[in-house]
């Protein structure tokens, strides 16, 4: 009975003993490494042309729901670009496990924070496509930001001069390890 | 209990009473091995015995599967006779998620999310236990930091999983929530701490072959610190409200007694096993990762009823947080991978292994069989909660139905687990 009591009267006062918010109106701020669903970082203004991604496939390879699906982009006489034509990630089937973010070598694929992902509809809305998963790096500077310094050394960029016109980085980085691509 | 059943305690008794005298210790003498196999009696589980004649008319129940109490979709399907049990089949499989077959078409690492998936009260436990059996069958070594890591996590796992478990056995007992609510405020901090650790709150995700995904972020230690030093007056307020509890002891004294010879031959482990009586606890035994460096010690029950039960999970919280105050203590700095381990194209070499952890709810074993591919040949998972589940018709029969659910409750399942 006083352990109640004491549970009671402390919750008035003590956050210890009330942790519980009112969710929608309040929120709480997530931790740095907070993950939900994967999203595309883009460099630049462009959300087409500045993808990271070179459509290598290795995320699609080593998902272990394979959620991912991706096709490369071909010029005319049907050689591939180092693009995706097609990449679409089915949320109702990922399972936020980051595996393709460890393993992704252009630092093309991060996770994202944002987890009110509900939908009225069980297929159309859940996957989302290269449009729908991209997002700028300043955004991911936003959500993860010591992730996204140390990504942006690797990548070989500074981290707040985005060039007018940038090279993309996924080439910069394919230049630097091409001998990561004939995985 | 009259029978000794600590084996050591009999030896040192022995050995103080004279009964060996030290003449016999001639080590030039050809050592006369105890005969194999194991140190208790193995008699072969009979049948269920025949259904005593009934004075009225037996009644068939089917508890489950959308029970509220069978924690999660388990049906037992009970014969009454009158209020008491005669019979009590288990039925599962209504989660069965294909886990083993699946894990031999994955890739190893992408094995491990689905890890976090069977018993998902504690997913960093089950991460290790994978990778303790990967590393085995890969003869990897894991840096110093990474082996602290992995013990803080996996004993901050111990006091979710525990804690949640006295709540909810309390909650099968009509309390309405109350103590589970305070379980669940408690577990809600930790889970915090594995969120900001590991990116999500229950599928961490987090071990990998050679050590931790990633290094702790900074202020984690001081977070988990205050976590660890505030958790005894948790356990201390449960204790007061719980341990003495009229109700409570009404209901679990006496119920559901595993007597330690049929908890040996089932191959019960974890809790349930130690509240029989049985010194077990791998920790002890196998001493993985770094567990001999810690004080810690392993409580045991006497009776082997519920409360026991309860009061082991009590009891164990109370050496988590010791050792966990050891951990945050002695954490040094390093690497927490080993960084020659390879992330894609992880092939290890030819062989098997098992690797075995004592898991909140019991021995936790992976047992892996490689053909030098890049997915496992054979895998399979000795789970803690299906194994102590078998003895559950024991416990109940001569129980009335209520008492079931407590028994259930006490046994500690999470379907995922179960059924795989």
């Amino acid at each position: 009975m006083i352990e109640t009591a004491r549970n009671f009267v402390g919750s008035y006062y003590d956050p210890a003993r009330f942790p519980t918010i009112q969710y929608p109106e309040e929120r709480q701020p997530l931790p740095e490494n907070s993950r939900s669903f994967p999203i595309l970082i883009y460099d630049g203004e462009d959300p087409e042309a500045g993808l990271r991604c070179v459509a290598c496939k290795i995320c699609e390879k080593e998902c272990p729901p394979q959620c991912i699906y991706i096709v490369v982009e071909r010029d005319e006489k049907g050689r591939a670009k180092r693009h995706p034509a097609v990449f679409d990630l089915d949320i109702s089937v990922c399972m936020g496990c980051q595996i393709c973010v460890e393993v992704c070598p252009f630092d093309s694929i991060k996770m994202d924070v944002a987890f009110e992902k509900a939908g009225t509809d069980r297929f159309g809305r859940m996957l989302l496509h290269k449009q729908d998963l991209a997002r700028p790096n300043e955004y991911f500077h936003q959500i993860h930001p010591t992730e996204a310094a140390q990504s942006d050394e690797r990548v070989g960029k500074t981290k707040k001069a985005p060039k007018p016109k940038p090279k993309p980085a996924a080439d910069a980085a394919a230049e630097r390890q091409p001998s990561r691509l004939a995985a | 209990m009259s029978k000794p059943l600590d084996f050591d305690a009999a030896e040192q008794l022995a050995m103080a009473t004279g009964d060996v005298e030290p003449e016999q210790l001639d080590h030039d003498a050809p050592v006369s091995l105890p005969p194999p196999g194991p140190r208790y009696e193995a008699v072969p589980r009979a049948a269920s015995p025949a259904i005593p004649e009934p004075e009225g008319e037996l009644l068939e129940v089917s508890v489950g599967p959308h029970h509220p109490s069978t924690h999660g979709v388990f049906r037992m399907n009970v014969v009454l006779d009158g209020e008491k049990i005669v019979q009590l089949k288990p039925v599962f499989g209504y989660l069965h998620r294909n886990h083993e077959k699946l894990g031999e078409q994955t890739t190893y690492l992408g094995n491990m999310p689905y890890t976090d998936r069977l018993d998902y009260f504690c997913s960093l436990s089950n991460n290790w236990a994978y990778a303790l059996a990967v590393e085995k069958l890969a003869g990897l070594k894991v840096p110093e930091r990474a082996e602290y890591i992995r013990v803080i996590t996996a004993e901050l796992t111990r006091l979710v999983n525990h804690s949640s478990l006295v709540g909810f056995l309390l909650h099968d007992m009509g309390t309405m929530g109350t103590p589970l609510m305070y379980a669940f405020r408690e577990r809600e901090k930790i889970l915090d701490a594995f969120e900001a650790l590991t990116g999500a709150r229950m599928m961490c995700n987090y071990h990998r072959f050679g050590g931790c995904r990633v290094d702790l972020p900074p202020g984690w230690l001081d977070q988990v610190r205050t976590i660890v030093d505030n958790f005894p007056r948790f356990i201390d307020e449960m204790e007061r409200l719980l341990s003495e509890n009229e109700v409570l002891i009404a209901r679990t004294h006496g119920v559901g007694v595993l007597p330690p010879e049929l908890a040996v031959n089932a191959g019960v482990t974890g809790p349930s096993l130690r509240a029989s009586g049985i010194n077990y606890d791998l920790r002890k035994v196998d001493r993985y990762g770094i567990y001999d460096r810690f004080q810690f010690r392993v409580p045991l029950g006497e009776k082997g009823d519920v409360y026991d039960r309860y009061m082991m999970r009590i009891l164990e919280m109370r050496e988590s947080v010791k050792i966990l105050q050891q951990a945050l203590r002695d954490i040094p700095e390093g690497p927490v991978i080993d960084p020659k381990v390879r992330l894609r194209n992880f092939t290890p070499p030819v062989g098997e292994a098992y690797g075995r952890i004592e898991a909140p709810k019991g021995e936790l074993g992976f047992y892996l069989i490689s053909d030098g591919s890049k997915k496992p040949y054979r895998y399979r998972i000795r789970p803690p909660s299906f194994i102590n589940l078998t003895v559950l018709e024991d416990m109940c029969r001569g129980h009335t139905l209520a008492d079931a659910v407590i028994i259930l409750g006490a046994v500690d399942i999470v379907l995922g687990e179960v059924d795989r």
